[in-house]
C-alpha cells in the first residue's frame, strides 16, 4: 500500500492577513506611481531596480532567514503571501525572485560564514540579482551529463564550458552553477559535480542572448573560458552537488508562482464577461476557479509543510506538475470562453493583448524547473514504482 | 491507508475492516454483510455522528463526522452512512431530535424543491435520492412562501420509484403528495436549500476522495504485481506516468474535499468563501473521479473491468457521486455566477480570503 499523500487544509495565520494587506497597499501605490502595470503581463525582460530595494526595505526579501543576515525570522506562510500578491498583481520580480527563493537558501546552507555575511545582507536589501547555471547544451532534464569543468589550481578553481538557458545571467551579479570536479564513478553516474558561487562580470566570463518566442530576451548561453572561481566559493561537497541539487529544487517547485505566471487573463475574463455572465462562461469560470483554489490549497499546504521543518519532495512535485499544466492550459481555455464576450466589453482589447502574450509564453511553462516528464518521474519513485 | 488521527475513524476503520472488506462484499451476491455492517455501525453510534446527545445522537463534531466519511469512502462502504449522517444534521438544525434507523434527505439535487402548504403538508417530487428505498424515515427541507422548514417524515409516506445510480447504489424518485410530517420546524437562518446541497456535495467530495486515495492504492500495487514484456508493469515509464497523473488526481481531490470540509467545521455561517471552498470541492473531486478512475482503470487492464474484480466498487461510486447534490457543471455555472457578480477585481482576495 502506498504512504497517502496528505495536504493538510493549512489556515494562514492572522499575521499573514495583516502583511497581505501591506503587500496589497504597498502594490497599489507602486501602480499608481507608474512603477509598473498590473495591465500589461509581466514583461520578464523588464528589469526594475527601483523596485527591487523597496521591497527589500519593507522587508520582504529573505524574510524567513536569520536576523544577522538581514532576514526576518518570518514564516515561510508569510513569504508565500507576499510571493502570491506579487505574482498576481504582475509584479516586476525578476530581479530579486531566484535569490530569494532560490540562491539565498542554498548560501545559507552551504556557503562559508563570511560570504553569507557579505552576500544575504544585500540579496535582503534588493541590490542584487542571480542566476541558476544547471543546464549545458545536452545536459538538461539529465542534470549528471553536465560536463563543464572546475579544474583545480592554485588558490581555486579554473571553469572551462558553457552553461544555457542561463534566465537573467545579463542582469545577474552572481550565479550559483554546478561543474564537473571529477568524472561521473562506474557505480553513481551522478557523483562529479560541485556546486560553486560565481561572481559574473568579471574577465573570463561571456554572456550571450538568446531571443524567445515571447519577443523577450530572458534566456542566456554564458562562456567560461579560463574563469578563475576562489576556493572558499565551493558550496557544500566537492563532487557531491548532486545530494544539494535535488532539495534545493524543492524549493523551486511548489510555490504560488507555478500556477500563477497566466493568471491574468483569468481576471481579465471575469472584467470581460460582466456580472451577468451566460451560462458557459459562468460554467467555464467556475471551473477555473475551482481548480485554481484547489491547487493553492495544496501549494498553502506544502507551505505548511516546510514551515513545520519536513521536506515534501513528492507532494511538491504534484503541485508543480498540475499548476503548470493548469496554468499552461488557461490561456486557451480563456481563448475559448473570449470568444462569446461582447465586442462592446470595455477591456476587450487588453483581454485580447494578454492573450497574445499568455499563448506565447505557455509552452515553457511545464518545461522550466524540471519538465512534467520528469516530475511525474519523481512522484513515481515516491510511489514505490522505481 | 491513511493513518487515522482520531477516535471516530479509528472506530470506523476497525469496523469497515472487518465487516466490510471490499473482496468480501465484492464475493457475496446475497448481499448478506448489509445488515451486520449496519448494526455495528449503529451500535458505535456512527449514522448519528453529528446529532447531539440531548436529540438522540453521539454529538462528535463536524470536523469528525467529515474523517469519518473520508474513510468510509476509502472502503467504498454502501450503506446509507452518509446519508443518515446528513439528515440527522440537518435535522439537528431545527431542533429535531433523530430516530434509529437509516434514513436519507430530501430533496438532493437542487433542482428539485419540496414545497410546504398553509396546512403544514409537505408536496414535491425529489430525484436521485441516494438510497431512499433502505430509509425509514427521510429528513426533508421544505420551502414555504417565505418561510424553510425541516421536516422528519416517516418513508412510508412518500412514493418511491427506485432506480440504480452508475455505482449500482439506490438512487430513487420519492414524491410525497400532502405528506404530514412526524416533526416540523422552521429552519434557523441561513440554513436553506443550498446549505444542504453545499453540505451534501462535501459529504460526496470526501467519499470521492477516500474512493480515490483506494484506486491509487490498489493501482500502485497491481502495477507491482503484474508481469508483461517479461517485466513488472510498473517498471514502463508511460505506466509510471499514468500512475503519477492518478496520485495527482488523488492528492487534488482529498486536499479540496478536506480544505472545505475544514471551512465548514470552522466557519460561523455559509458565506461566500465556504461556498467557494465546498462548490469548488464538488467541482474538483468530479473531475479527479473522472480523470483518476480512468486512469485505475487503464492500468488493470481487462482485470479491472470484471464485476469479480474490485476496482469497479469504487471507479463507479466515485463516478455516481458526483451526481449527487448538484453536478461540477451545476456547481460550476453557481461558482462562475457568483464570481462574476463579485466583480474581477474581487476574485483574488475571494481565492485568497483563507
Ligand atoms: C523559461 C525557461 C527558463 C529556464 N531557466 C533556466 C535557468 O535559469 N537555469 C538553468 O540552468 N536552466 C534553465 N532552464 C532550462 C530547463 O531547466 C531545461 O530546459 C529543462 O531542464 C529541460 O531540459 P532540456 O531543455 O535540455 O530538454 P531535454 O532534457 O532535452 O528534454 C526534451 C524532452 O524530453 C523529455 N525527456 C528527457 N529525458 C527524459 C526522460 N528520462 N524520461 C522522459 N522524458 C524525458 C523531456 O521531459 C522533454 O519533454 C530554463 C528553461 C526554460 C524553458
Amino acid at each position: 500500500m502506498t504512504a497517502a499523500l496528505r495536504f493538510d487544509p493549512i489556515r494562514l495565520p492572522p499575521e499573514c492577513e495583516q502583511l497581505r494587506k501591506e503587500v496589497r497597499a504597498f502594490l497599489a501605490e507602486e501602480i499608481a506611481a507608474g512603477t509598473f502595470s498590473p495591465f500589461k503581463p509581466n514583461r520578464e525582460d523588464t528589469d526594475v531596480p527601483e523596485f527591487s530595494r523597496k521591497v527589500g526595505a519593507k522587508g520582504w526579501l529573505g524574510m524567513t532567514w536569520p536576523k544577522k543576515y538581514g532576514g526576518q525570522e518570518r514564516s515561510f506562510l508569510e513569504r508565500y503571501v507576499v510571493t502570491e500578491e506579487m505574482r498576481v498583481a504582475n509584479a516586476p520580480t525578476r530581479r530579486f525572485f531566484v535569490a530569494d527563493r532560490q540562491s539565498g537558501p542554498v548560501l545559507l546552507k552551504y556557503a562559508p560564514e563570511h560570504i553569507k555575511m557579505e552576500i544575504l545582507p544585500r540579496i535582503c536589501r534588493g541590490e542584487i540579482c542571480f542566476a541558476i547555471g544547471m543546464s549545458e547544451p545536452n545536459s538538461g532534464s539529465d542534470l549528471f551529463a553536465a560536463k563543464t569543468r572546475a579544474t583545480k589550481t592554485d588558490g581555486g578553481y579554473l571553469i572551462n564550458g558553457t552553461k544555457i538557458w542561463t534566465s537573467s545571467a545579463h542582469i545577474a551579479d552572481y550565479m550559483i552553477a554546478i561543474f564537473r570536479t571529477s568524472p561521473p564513478a562506474k557505480e553513481n553516474r551522478r557523483h562529479g559535480l560541485t556546486q560553486f558561487l560565481v561572481r559574473m562580470k568579471q574577465p573570463g566570463i561571456q554572456v550571450n542572448p538568446i531571443g524567445q518566442i515571447t519577443g523577450q530576451y530572458e534566456f542566456n548561453e554564458v562562456v567560461f573560458t579560463d574563469f578563475f572561481v576562489p576556493e572558499d566559493h565551493v558550496l557544500g561537497e566537492v563532487d557531491g552537488a548532486w545530494k544539494q541539487a535535488t532539495s534545493e529544487l524543492a524549493y523551486e517547485r511548489s510555490g504560488p508562482e507555478r500556477f500563477l505566471e497566466t493568471y491574468y487573463v483569468l481576471t481579465e475574463l471575469v472584467r470581460a464577461v460582466g456580472p451577468n455572465p451566460d451560462t458557459r462562461s459562468a460554467e467555464g469560470i467556475g471551473r477555473l476557479v475551482a481548480q485554481l483554489h484547489t491547487m493553492r490549497r495544496m501549494s498553502v499546504s506544502v507551505a505548511g509543510m516546510l514551515q513545520a521543518g519536513k521536506e515534501p519532495v513528492v507532494e511538491a512535485s504534484i503541485v508543480k506538475d498540475i499548476g503548470t499544466v493548469w496554468e499552461q492550459q488557461l490561456p486557451h481555455r480563456v481563448r475559448d470562453l473570449a470568444a462569446f464576450v461582447e465586442e462592446t466589453a470595455t477591456n476587450r482589447e487588453t483581454l485580447e493583448r494578454q492573450l497574445d502574450f499568455a499563448i506565447k509564453t505557455a509552452p515553457k511553462l511545464t518545461i522550466q524547473g524540471g519538465t512534467t516528464e520528469v516530475l511525474r518521474g519523481i512522484i513515481a519513485r515516491g510511489l514505490g514504482l522505481r | 491507508m491513511a493513518e487515522s488521527d482520531n477516535i471516530v475513524v479509528e472506530i470506523a476503520e476497525k469496523i469497515f475492516a472487518d465487516l466490510a472488506d471490499p473482496q468480501t462484499i465484492n464475493n457475496d451476491k446475497k448481499n448478506s454483510w448489509q445488515a451486520p455492517l449496519w448494526q455495528a455501525l449503529s451500535e458505535a453510534g456512527l449514522p448519528l455522528s453529528w446529532v447531539p446527545d440531548d436529540l438522540g445522537g453521539s454529538g462528535a463534531s463536524l470536523a469528525d463526522g467529515f474523517a469519518l466519511l473520508n474513510a468510509a469512502g476509502r472502503f467504498a462502504v454502501a450503506v446509507p452512512l452518509a446519508e443518515t449522517m446528513l439528515a440527522g444534521w440537518l435535522l439537528a438544525q431545527a431542533n429535531i431530535a433523530s430516530p434509529e434507523g437509516e434514513m436519507t434527505v430530501l430533496p438532493a439535487s437542487p433542482k428539485d424543491r419540496i414545497t410546504i402548504d398553509a396546512d403544514g403538508l409537505l408536496s414535491g417530487r425529489a430525484r436521485g435520492v441516494p438510497f431512499a428505498k433502505a430509509a425509514k424515515r427521510f429528513a426533508v427541507l421544505a420551502h414555504g412562501k417565505d418561510s424553510v422548514s425541516i421536516a422528519l417524515v416517516d418513508a412510508s409516506k412518500g412514493r418511491i420509484e427506485s432506480g440504480l445510480n452508475v455505482g449500482y447504489d439506490h438512487s430513487d424518485t420519492v414524491t410525497l403528495d400532502k405528506v404530514q410530517a412526524v416533526t416540523i420546524k422552521a429552519a434557523p437562518k441561513g440554513v436553506d436549500q443550498t446549505t444542504l446541497m453545499l453540505m451534501g456535495g462535501v459529504a460526496r467530495s470526501l467519499q470521492i476522495a477516500g474512493a480515490l486515495e483506494s484506486m491509487l492504492g490498489i493501482s500502485v500495487r497491481y502495477s507491482n504485481e503484474r508481469v508483461a514484456f517479461e517485466k513488472k508493469i510498473s517498471k514502463f515509464q508511460a505506466v509510471q506516468h499514468n500512475l503519477a497523473r492518478l496520485a495527482g488526481e488523488s492528492a487534488a481531490a482529498l486536499a479540496a474535499a478536506t480544505s472545505a470540509a475544514d471551512a465548514i467545521a470552522n466557519a460561523t455561517s455559509f458565506n461566500d468563501e465556504v461556498y467557494l471552498e465546498a462548490a469548488s470541492a464538488k467541482i474538483r473531486c468530479a473531475e479527479a473521479a473522472e480523470k483518476g478512475g480512468g486512469i485505475a482503470h487503464q492500468v488493470h487492464g481487462a482485470i479491472g473491468f470484471t464485476i469479480e474484480h474490485i476496482l469497479h466498487r469504487y471507479s463507479l461510486r466515485a463516478l455516481a457521486w458526483r451526481d449527487d447534490f448538484g453536478s461540477e457543471s451545476y456547481w460550476a455555472v453557481e461558482l462562475g455566477k457568483l464570481v462574476a457578480r463579485r466583480g474581477a477585481d474581487e476574485l483574488w482576495p475571494l481565492v485568497a480570503s483563507r
